[in-house]
C-alpha cells in the first residue's frame, strides 16, 4: 500500500472525485479491520479520545449501528444524536446543531439526511470530519464501498464482472454511488429498471440500461437488489407493489436463471416478497450477510483513515521534531 | 525495507545513506544462530514457546530464527506476525497505516512468546506490541529479541536476547536487511 500519498479529502462526501486507488486504499485497509473483528477482544485503542457524533436525520439501521460500533471497536467516543428527540423541534436550524456537536469536541460527524447535498454542507461549516452516511437521492458512498468489498472478497476483484443493478433506481443513492464505485474499479455496469424508476437522464453515466430482468439475468455476475423506497415514491410511478413484484422480483424461478456462481446483493432492509422473496435472500449466492458484516469493519477502516492515520494532520514544520523509529532504509 | 517506515523517517521520504557496514550477512546469521541457542537455553527447550516477528522489520528476522531453532532441536516453532499500528501512542503525530496483517497462533494463553524486531530504539514500537499481544490473550511470558539494539530508550523496556549492541546518535538511522547491517543518514 502506497501510504506517503495522502487521500484527497478529509471528508468522506461521496465516490464522485475519488480515484481507483483510493478505493482500494480502503478496501485493502478493511482486511486489517476484519482481522480485528474475529478476535475475541475485537477492539483496540487507535481512535483512543476521539469523538464519532451520528446526526442521522432519516431512520436507519444498519448504517447508524455499524458505524457506532466500529467507533466503539477502535475506542472512540460517540455521541449520537436522532432529529426526533433533539431541538430541531424547537425550531433550531441544522447550522446550530453542527456547531453545538462541534463545540463538545466531535472529531468526526457522520451524518444521514434527506436532502442531497447535506454532508458536502457540512464539511463547509465545521473542522469535523465529515461522513456522507446518505444524503437525499444523491450518494452513500460506505454503502458503495462495503459493497465493493463483499465483491472483491468473494471474487478476488471486480475487473470485467458484469453487475446488474435493479429496481428503484430513481430514488437510489445507493445505485449512484454504487454505479461509481463498481465502474472504477472495472465492473461493467447494467440498469435495470421500469422507465419510471430511472432517473430523468442517465446520460454521461458509464452504463447500458434496459428494462426486461428476465432476458439480463443469463448474463450477469452480480445482481444488485435495489429497496423499492416506498418512502419516497409518490407519484404513481409504479402501478402496484405486486405488478412490480411480478416484472423486477427476484423469486426462485427467476434466480434460477442467474448463473450458477452469480452473486446476489441488496442493500437491506429488504422488503421481503417485493425485490426479493425470502427463498433467493437464503440462496447460497446471496451475500447479504456478508455485506451487514463487512460494514462494520469498512467503516472501521474509514474512520480510521479519516482520524487515526495522521496523513494531514501534521504539518512539516512538526514532523522534523519527532523522533525517528526502528530500523527504516531503502 | 518498508516503505511506510521510510516514510516515517525525517526528512520523511529522503534516501537512506549508509555510511558504515556494521555486520555482514555472515555476522547476522551467527548473531542470529547464537539467540537460537539463548532462547532455548533459557526456556530449557522450546516446548510451549512461540516466535512473533513485528511488522514489518521484524518478521524476515523471525522467519530466521525459526529456521535456526529448527536446525539445533528439530523442532518447528510456531510461528506468527504482529503488526502494532493500532496500537502506537502516535497516532495523529505521523502517517500510521497498518499495511501487513497479524497472525498469531490461535491460542496464546499460556505460551511463551518470543518478539522479535529488528532494531530497538525509544521502545515505543515494543509498548505497542505488548499491549497488542494482551488483547489476544495472556502468554506465561513475553521475551524480546532484536538483531540491534540502538538505545535511546524512552520507556523501561529491555530486550533478553541482542545481536549487537550499537552506541548511536539519534539522527543516525539503522538498517537491517538480507545483506547485513547498515548504519548511515537520511538525506533530502
Amino acid at each position: 500500500m502506497a501510504s506517503a500519498r495522502p487521500v484527497p479529502s478529509r471528508h468522506l462526501l461521496g465516490i464522485d472525485g475519488m480515484s481507483r486507488d483510493d478505493l482500494e486504499e480502503i478496501l485493502d485497509l478493511t482486511d486489517t479491520f476484519a482481522e480485528v473483528g474475529r478476535r475475541t477482544i475485537p477492539k483496540v485503542p487507535a481512535l483512543r479520545g476521539r469523538t464519532v457524533a451520528s446526526l442521522f436525520f432519516e431512520n436507519s439501521t444498519r448504517t447508524r449501528l455499524s458505524f457506532e460500533t466500529a467507533a466503539r471497536r477502535l475506542s472512540a467516543d460517540t455521541m449520537i444524536f436522532t432529529s426526533g428527540s433533539s431541538s430541531l423541534s424547537k425550531g433550531e436550524s441544522l447550522r446550530d446543531t453542527v456547531e453545538v456537536i462541534g463545540s463538545y469536541g466531535a472529531d468526526a460527524i457522520v451524518v444521514r439526511h434527506a436532502m442531497a447535498g447535506t454532508a458536502h454542507r457540512l464539511a463547509g461549516w465545521t473542522d469535523a470530519a465529515v461522513i456522507n452516511a446518505g444524503d437525499g437521492c444523491h450518494e452513500h458512498p460506505t454503502q458503495a464501498l462495503l459493497d465493493c468489498y463483499t465483491l472483491r472478497e468473494a471474487r478476488g476483484g471486480l475487473d470485467g464482472m458484469r453487475i446488474g443493478i435493479v429496481g428503484d433506481i430513481r430514488h437510489s443513492r445507493v445505485a449512484r454511488s454504487n454505479v461509481l464505485a463498481f465502474t472504477l474499479l472495472g465492473a461493467e455496469v447494467l440498469l435495470i429498471a421500469p422507465p419510471t424508476l430511472l432517473p430523468p437522464s442517465t446520460e454521461g453515466w458509464p452504463v447500458t440500461v434496459t428494462h426486461d430482468l428476465d432476458a439480463s439475468l443469463p448474463d450477469l455476475d452480480a445482481c444488485y437488489l435495489l429497496r423499492l423506497q416506498r418512502e419516497r415514491i409518490s407519484e404513481g410511478l409504479i402501478p402496484s407493489i405486486r405488478e412490480y413484484a411480478a416484472d423486477f422480483g427476484l423469486d426462485a424461478r427467476r434466480a434460477s436463471r442467474l448463473p450458477d456462481d452469480a452473486l446476489i446483493l441488496h442493500p437491506g432492509p429488504t422488503n421481503l416478497g417485493v425485490e426479493l422473496t425470502s427463498e433467493v435472500a437464503a440462496d447460497h449466492r446471496s451475500l447479504i450477510l456478508d455485506q451487514v458484516a463487512n460494514g462494520v469493519s469498512l467503516r472501521m477502516a474509514v474512520l480510521f483513515l479519516l482520524l487515526g492515520s495522521g496523513r494531514e494532520l501534521v504539518p512539516d514544520g512538526v514532523r522534523d521534531e519527532l523522533p525517528d523509529e526502528e530500523a527504516p532504509g531503502p | 525495507m518498508a516503505k511506510r517506515e521510510r516514510s516515517q523517517t525525517p526528512p520523511f521520504g529522503g534516501l537512506f545513506v549508509a555510511h558504515a557496514r556494521i555486520m555482514t550477512a555472515d555476522d547476522m546469521g551467527r548473531a542470529i544462530r547464537r539467540m537460537a541457542h539463548e532462547v532455548i537455553e533459557r526456556n530449557q527447550g522450546l516446548e510451549d514457546v512461540v516466535v512473533v516477528g513485528l511488522q514489518t522489520g521484524g518478521v524476515p528476522v523471525a522467519e530466521r530464527l525459526v529456521d535456526a531453532l529448527e536446525d539445533i532441536e528439530g523442532i518447528s516453532t510456531p510461528l506468527g506476525s504482529l503488526d502494532v499500528a493500532l496500537y502506537r501512542d502516535d497516532i495523529g503525530l505521523r502517517p500510521v497505516v497498518p499495511e501487513a496483517v497479524t497472525d498469531l497462533p490461535s491460542d496464546i494463553d499460556g505460551r511463551i512468546i518470543v518478539l522479535v524486531d529488528d532494531v530497538l530504539f525509544t521502545g515505543r514500537t515494543i509498548r505497542a506490541a505488548l499491549d497488542a499481544v494482551c488483547d489476544y490473550g495472556r502468554p506465561r511470558s513475553v521475551q524480546l529479541a532484536v538483531v540491534v539494539d540502538r538505545g535511546h530508550r524512552e520507556l523501561p523496556i529491555r530486550p533478553d536476547y541482542v545481536g549487537k549492541n550499537l552506541p548511536t546518535r539519534r539522527d543516525e538511522v539503522v538498517d537491517v536487511h538480507a545483506a547485513g547491517v547498515d548504519l548511515g543518514m537520511m538525506q533530502k
